[in-house]
């Protein structure tokens, strides 16, 4: 067994009196692709904000490569090497597609001090941009402003931008979300694409059941703030627990 | 000892001014999500009121300290319902300008009117002498103050605590939709909220038209106080307003009397401290906006 | 499969990139034609004219530099004038002291205005944009009371009179004194800094500024330290302000705390906001009509700033794009 690539121990996020994190603790291995899922305000998101520098953990801590990365800021971590994708689209909706890939090219290539040389002249970072976006299948609206991009293929964006900043560790949060069965497939396909290049280790929130039995090699369910089962799709689909948490969660709505 | 005192109670009655300003202040950024940039120019339209009904129509001060507060309260539901209204739910930046603008508007508008000159209001006669205290003789107005400024601040937090106006108000602040659908008739608040902060502004106003010179200058200079002050005590918390404002005003006291020479920038200095070990203020929570 | 998802974002491409290639064209033409004009502007207008254009050159840089903070990073500052202040009094202190020749006084006061605003900048940049306002302007009026009071050193509020241009340096002869040919050193210097300002917005570190402006979470998710470029667009901005501000002290023949005043922190903001702030030259265009609306409102009316105030207020609530920015969208949307 190797050692483990990302790890939260004992998390914990209090926002006045609730719990929303209560005591996660979780192990991601290298090139491991682990969905991570759960009712609605079970603490995914929360968790995520942990692990990506959003929020500080009220208390817990979170190791990256062995190293203590708890509260740090999220341009720290994504030097290191985490990099996550929102819920909502979260792109530069006024920029070129090209442009939002430039930024995160720009900055993982420490060149966002460079002041007196025109962006566009930077022949060497717009063809690695390209690259980028042609792994997506977005080269062709490299051009166009991303704020008119069709919902897919901004959500694809957001995923160009991850992959940009090069990252070891990607943080995926519901990839998938409000895509049409054929865009879910696009990018099902796509993750597992990239997940068998062995350049990354994935941790996805999703609510597309198909996608996660589809993608992930483990799940990790949570519930109320705390993990509530761990394990194949197998064990995950005959969990009498989970089972109750999701019917309990539907009966309750 | 005696000179301690004196500072003391200096400091109490600019204390209790800033206090009514800044949780003006507020209260409005809490439900509006703006700051009024327009505040001190209403705090300062409460003074020329005053001025305007004491000094010219001769009536006198109590009743202004009712009818002036309630002019401004009517100025700002017009500013609310023509002006900020059409920039919610635009970016925070529009509704800074909006604020920004209004409070050129009505700064020209008083030098317009009132001139560039200082004005005066003497204080009601029952205070107009002085009372002494622990061997300090002491203005009874500024003494008025102090207790005014209390007594406002009880009826305030009762208000938000106790009443259902209150809790209404607060649901407002936490989440305009989920007030929204609970009923609540959220414009109607937002307005009411709005013409309270500005009623509360004038309040400050008249209480210091008799204390302090009535200038056009007077709004820039009070605005910028209580900006000091929710940044010292964060921005948005009650009880920060009321902090940020003691701490300002044992700096204007105590500062005024023993560092003169540097009395000027000893608020921002203050200021600065506070943003350096805490940046959301030392009542604020949470990450700031 | 992917071009079957994005048929509608590919023909808006399309469009946008039609009416893009025309602008690329025309926009260096109609610059230089622009920059020949003003260069003339001497020879052809009336006297009055050239001072009025000597304004509209130092406001429009001092409007830009504010807009590299403003629509560049998305920071809205209610302090500008602190920095424009910091250099004209800089200016008048080393040309009533020292004599020295005018660039050196330029260069120095873009030194001294970028210095107060790495201060200012420090304190104002590492909360969002709320407090940005609010601290901007406080601070801004900090300096302003700073000096109103230190008589000894800034004269109070009567200022820093009584300074001479003499040479300009660099070996130049020229006679600083004559309108004509100040206008005309304003013309150059402010084309020049308007180059630089333009390059730095189209540069890598400009590509971070818009997107910080855009989504400053995104960006530092990216890995990029966000508050550090904040601060240093801050710091450029600054100094850019306080050149503009050295360029006006020895044409207004005077350096008082009016300078430092919020209200005349307010003048970027409304030359921005008219102009349009989401092009480089709007600044500029607005600084022009501002300029001009002002010269001839004040004609018949003291109160200035009142227009000056509603028309701000119109602008944000119905002309958000600034003019410029309004005509430019419908030529470009045709």
């Amino acid at each position: 067994m190797s050692e483990p690539l990302l790890s939260a121990r004992d998390l914990r996020k209090t926002f006045g009196g609730v719990h929303a994190v209560d005591g996660v603790s979780l192990e991601i291995r290298p090139r491991e692709m682990v969905a991570l899922i759960g009712p609605n305000g079970a603490g995914k998101t929360t968790f995520y904000n942990m692990l990506s520098g959003r929020m500080k953990p009220s208390s817990g801590r979170v190791y990256f490569r062995g190293r203590d990365v708890t509260g740090l800021p999220p341009h720290a971590i994504s030097r290191l090497g985490i990099s996550r994708s929102f819920q909502i689209n979260n792109i530069f909706g006024e920029l070129t597609v090209r442009q939002n890939v430039e930024v995160a090219l720009t900055a993982l290539h420490r060149r966002t001090f460079r002041m007196f040389r025109p962006a566009s002249r930077d022949r060497e970072l717009l063809d690695e941009a390209d690259a980028v976006l042609e792994r997506l299948g977005l080269v062709e609206l490299a051009d166009t402003r991303a704020g008119v991009l069709s919902y897919g293929d901004k959500r694809l964006l957001e995923i160009a931008i991850v992959l940009a900043t090069r990252p070891t560790m990607v943080l995926l949060d519901e990839p998938t979300a409000g895509m049409t069965p054929e865009e879910t497939r696009r990018v099902t396909r796509l993750i597992r694409g990239l997940a068998e290049t062995g350049e990354y280790t994935f941790l996805i929130t999703e609510h597309d059941m198909d996608v996660v039995f589809d993608l992930a090699e483990r799940i990790v369910v949570m519930h109320r703030g705390r993990l509530l089962a761990e394990g194949t799709a197998e064990e995950i689909r005959s969990n009498r627990a989970v089972r109750e948490a999701y019917l309990g969660e539907e009966e309750s709505a | 000892m005696q000179s301690f005192i004196a500072a003391l109670l200096n400091s109490l009655d600019i204390a209790m001014l800033l206090f009514i300003i800044a949780v003006g202040l507020n209260i409005i950024f809490g439900v509006l999500n703006i700051i009024n940039f327009a505040h001190g120019g209403l705090y300062m339209l409460g003074a020329y009121f005053t001025y305007a009904l004491v000094a010219r129509l001769d009536l006198p001060f109590w009743p202004s300290l009712l009818l002036a507060p309630l002019a401004v309260a009517a100025v700002a539901v017009v500013i609310e319902r023509l002006v900020l209204r059409r920039v919610y739910g635009r970016h925070v930046t529009d509704s800074l300008l909006l604020t920004f603008a209004l409070l050129l508007i009505i700064d020209e508008s008083v030098r317009m009117i009132w001139g560039s000159g200082i004005h005066t209001v003497r204080p009601p006669e029952i205070l107009r002498g002085n009372i002494s205290f622990a061997g300090v003789s002491y203005p009874s107005y500024s003494l008025f103050v102090i207790v005014a400024g209390v007594v406002l601040l009880a009826a305030l937090w009762l208000l938000f605590n106790r009443t259902r106006i209150g809790r209404i108000v607060r649901a407002a602040a936490i989440d305009r939709d989920m007030a929204q659908t609970v009923g609540i008739n959220v414009p109607l608040v937002v307005t009411g909220v709005f013409a309270f902060g500005a009623w509360l502004a004038a309040v400050g106003g008249v209480v210091a038209a008799p204390m302090r010179a009535i200038d056009p200058g007077m709004g820039d200079r009070i605005i910028i106080e209580s900006f000091i002050v929710v940044v010292i005590g964060g921005l948005g918390s009650f009880p920060g307003a009321l902090l940020g404002a003691l701490v300002l005003g044992l700096i204007h006291g105590f500062g005024g009397r023993y560092l003169p020479e540097i009395n000027l920038v000893l608020p921002y200095i203050g200021m600065a401290l506070v943003l350096l070990l805490r940046p959301q203020g030392l009542l604020g929570r949470g990450a700031p906006a | 499969m992917s071009r079957h998802l994005s048929a509608s974002t590919a023909s808006a491409a399309a469009a946008a990139g039609r009416s893009l290639l025309g602008w690329r064209l025309g926009v260096p033409l109609i610059l230089a034609l622009l920059v020949a004009a003003l260069a003339a502007l001497p020879a052809l207008a009336p006297y009055f004219y050239i001072f009025v254009g000597t304004e509209i050159l130092i406001m429009g840089l001092f409007a830009a530099s504010f807009n590299l903070i403003f629509g560049y990073t998305g920071m809205l500052s209610f302090g500008h004038a602190a920095f424009f202040g910091m250099g004209a009094y800089t200016t008048a202190l080393l040309l009533l002291h020292f004599q020295v020749p005018l660039v050196w006084a330029l260069l120095a006061s873009m030194v001294t205005s970028a210095l107060l605003a790495a201060v200012i900048g420090f304190f104002s940049v590492r909360l969002g944009e709320v407090y940005f306002a609010m601290l901007t302007l406080a601070f801004g009026m900090m300096v302003y009371a700073v000096a109103h009071q230190w008589r000894s050193f800034t004269n109070g509020s009567d200022g820093i009179t009584g300074f001479l241009l003499r040479d300009f340096g660099l070996g130049l002869d020229l006679q600083l004194a004559d309108p004509a040919v100040y206008y005309r050193v304003v013309l150059v210097i402010v084309v020049i800094a308007a180059a630089v300002l333009y390059l730095i917005t189209r540069s890598s570190f400009g590509l971070i500024l818009r997107a910080i402006s855009e989504n400053p979470e995104r960006v530092a998710f990216c890995g990029v330290d966000v508050r550090r470029h904040r601060l240093a667009a801050f710091v450029i901005a600054g100094a850019f302000a306080g050149l503009a501000g050295a360029l006006f002290a020895p044409f207004n023949r005077v350096a008082n705390p009016d300078l430092l005043h919020w209200s005349q922190s307010a003048e970027p903001v409304l030359m921005t906001i008219l102009g349009g702030a989401g092009y480089f030259l709007g600044p500029f265009f607005g600084a022009a009509v501002f300029v001009l609306l002002e010269t001839w409102i004040t004609s018949f009316t003291e109160r200035w700033m009142l227009v000056l105030g509603i028309v701000l207020a119109l602008l944000v609530m119905f002309f958000r794009r600034g003019v410029l920015g309004t005509l430019l969208d419908r030529m470009l949307s045709r």
